[in-house]
């Protein structure tokens, strides 16, 4: 096994080495083709030429709506798990708070009869994420180890049963109407419809590209030192006069407003919320699709979530020896899961940094046991 | 001389376990102070209450004529307190460089920090050599280095170095010691926690001997490298 994993190694560094060391416009060439490649990926015309690999069953811009959105929850659970280290089991709540601000301002449903357009609940949704985010995490963040952890999961399944079973919320009846984003083509029909799930997609697309850019940018400043020195030992931070609070807090507040943004989001195609779309388990795959693709890398995180949320979609109808895969799919996850963390628990596209903690931590564990 | 660094009947809990049971020391600008006891005397916990990490349940901590007992940790670094920590304490991924960059977190004075690393660089010529090396790929010896050297990087006015020696060769331990010599002579003072008591007396000014949490003995280095009972119980000599 460990020959294989060198070559998997040796190939990686290989790869990685040409990324580095290359010119500058081929990177940016190659990025452009990705980016240009994923705009066109949902056109019939275009998938339909790659073969029947990557199209599903079911409605092909539809998956990627869905892939889409998982991607930008794993680019913003990075930042809390991957960058500043911070153990968030309920992610998904963020994601709720998101969805069930818009409708709740936006729905004729809704017992406040706002009936705002969505374009003007979105910042609203992702303020009042960002500031559940805050009131989540000034109490718990001060403290140390799994504390965290199990407040967020407490957070997620509070807003679960709140949805269930607040008059307010309407449970499993749910908020109906919600308007889409706006916009309209020159001949008058609206750019987000029901029947074309295309634009949607695209428009997420868009916003993974500047989330992107945004987060790139905040991780190479003295943010992102600060998060890496946290993540890689909390006290040593403090001592060397990182405000280690602070930055856990910004980390743990800019993760929930990408996940109110994703919220908001599913809510305006979907035009429809309730408290079925809520389970916890959503939190648990979307930080699996962190782990597994790399936490702390946002190429790991991207590709993490769009493999799990594809594969996902993809096992649907198929059949292994009689046995429906879709059925399965989490505890095909979970073997995964197990199988990486045995061979490769910096995840699939690892920073040299990751990796290096991780040898640190299997060093400690040896002088320690 | 003027008192840098004054503690006044400190006590600090562990839950419901006292870890200090006041504790009273003084450190003076320019001096090198060491603490030394045995295990779990409370040495490393007494750095944790200077530097911040762990809140005191009483007494007052002074530094640079300034109450600072309820003062964050990180906000003490910008006064110019600055703690090596013990053992394992750099960041593992980080290489060198960007460890003690790190050091440098609080400032911005570019100049000053370049100054500064060609200090550091120059005081560790080892550290020169693995700049590009990730801190967790270092040996222990020069882990330690690493430490020592990043906590220089904020220049600071005190110094505060826990175990400075563990787990080293006796030749590390000996050059670790007078690097910290020479750290101290170029200007900054240091507060040193050692076990390694025949190292940490000779070159300290002065010592204090910490037993169970309590301030047991002080005098100067010279002075509790020659007292019987010191002798007995930490040089291994009766």
């Amino acid at each position: 096994m460990t020959s294989v994993r060198e070559w998997f190694d040796s190939g990686r560094h290989a790869v990685s080495e040409r990324w580095h060391n290359g010119p500058r416009w081929m990177r940016w060439a190659l990025i452009a083709a990705v980016i240009v490649f994923f705009y066109a990926l949902p056109n019939r015309e275009f998938y339909q030429w790659l073969g029947p690999i990557p199209t599903t069953g079911s409605n092909f811009g539809h998956v990627l709506f869905t892939v889409s959105i998982y991607v930008l929850l794993a680019v913003g659970l990075n930042i809390v798990v991957g960058f500043a280290g911070l153990l968030d089991l309920g992610y998904f709540g963020f994601f709720a708070v998101g969805a069930y601000t818009v409708a709740v301002f936006t729905s004729p449903s809704s017992d406040l009869k706002t009936l705002w357009p969505w374009m003007l609940a979105l910042p609203l949704a992702i303020a009042l994420t960002m500031l559940s985010g805050v009131m989540l995490g000034t109490p718990t963040l001060r403290l140390r180890g799994d504390y965290l952890a199990i407040v967020t999961l407490g957070f997620a399944e509070m807003i679960r049963v709140a949805a269930t079973s607040s008059e307010f919320l309407k449970g499993q009846r749910g908020f109906n109407q919600i308007p889409h984003p706006p916009g309209s083509y020159p001949d008058g029909k609206p750019i987000f419809g029901v029947l074309d799930p295309r634009p949607y997609y695209w428009l997420v697309l868009t916003l993974i590209i500047l989330v992107v850019i945004g987060v790139q940018n905040l991780n190479r400043s003295r943010v992102g030192r600060a998060w890496i020195a946290i993540r890689e030992d909390e006290d040593a931070a403090q001592l060397m006069g990182v405000p280690t609070f602070k930055f856990k807090l910004w980390a743990f507040a800019s993760g929930a407003a990408i996940g109110g943004l994703a919220g908001a989001l599913f809510a305006g195609k979907q035009n429809f919320v309730s408290s079925q779309n809520l389970e916890l388990l959503n939190s648990i795959i979307i930080l699996a699709a962190v782990i597994l693709g790399g936490s702390g890398n946002i190429v790991g995180a991207i590709v993490g979530g769009g493999l799990v949320a594809y594969l996902i979609e993809r096992f649907r109808g198929i059949e292994f020896f009689g046995i429906e895969l879709y059925e399965y799919r989490f505890m095909l996850f979970g073997l995964v899961l197990v199988v990486m963390m045995i061979f490769r628990p910096q995840g699939l596209v690892a920073n040299r940094r990751r990796a290096a903690e991780f040898k640190d931590r299997r060093k400690e564990v040896i002088v320690g046991g | 001389m003027t008192t840098l660094l004054e503690i006044e009947d400190v006590s600090l809990l562990y839950g419901r376990i006292k870890a200090l049971h006041g504790i009273s020391l003084t450190v003076d600008e320019g001096e090198i102070v060491a603490l030394i006891g045995a295990n779990g005397a409370g040495k490393s916990t007494t750095m944790r209450a200077i530097s911040g990490i762990r809140p005191v349940a009483s007494g007052r901590i002074r530094f640079n004529g300034e109450d600072i007992t309820r003062l964050r940790a990180d906000l003490r670094v910008r006064r110019g307190l600055c703690q090596a920590p013990e053992g394992r304490g750099i960041f593992p991924g980080m290489t060198v460089l960007e460890n003690l960059d790190m050091g440098a977190y609080t400032r911005r004075d570019r100049a000053g920090v370049a100054r500064d690393l060609a200090r550091v660089l120059e005081l560790f010529p080892r550290l020169a050599e693995r700049r590009k090396q990730v801190g967790g790929t270092l040996s222990g010896g020069e882990q330690q280095m690493l430490a020592v050297g990043r906590a220089l990087m904020s220049q600071p006015k005190l110094l505060l170095l826990d175990e400075p020696s563990m787990g080293l060769a006796p030749m590390l331990i000996q050059q670790i010691f007078s690097i910290i010599t020479e750290i101290n002579e170029q200007g900054t003072t240091i507060l040193l926690v050692e076990q390694n008591a025949q190292q940490a007396l000779a070159r300290a000014h002065r010592a204090y001997v910490l037993e169970t949490g309590r301030i047991v003995k002080e005098g100067t280095g010279a002075e509790l490298l020659h007292d019987p009972s010191v002798k007995e119980a930490y040089l291994g000599v009766a």
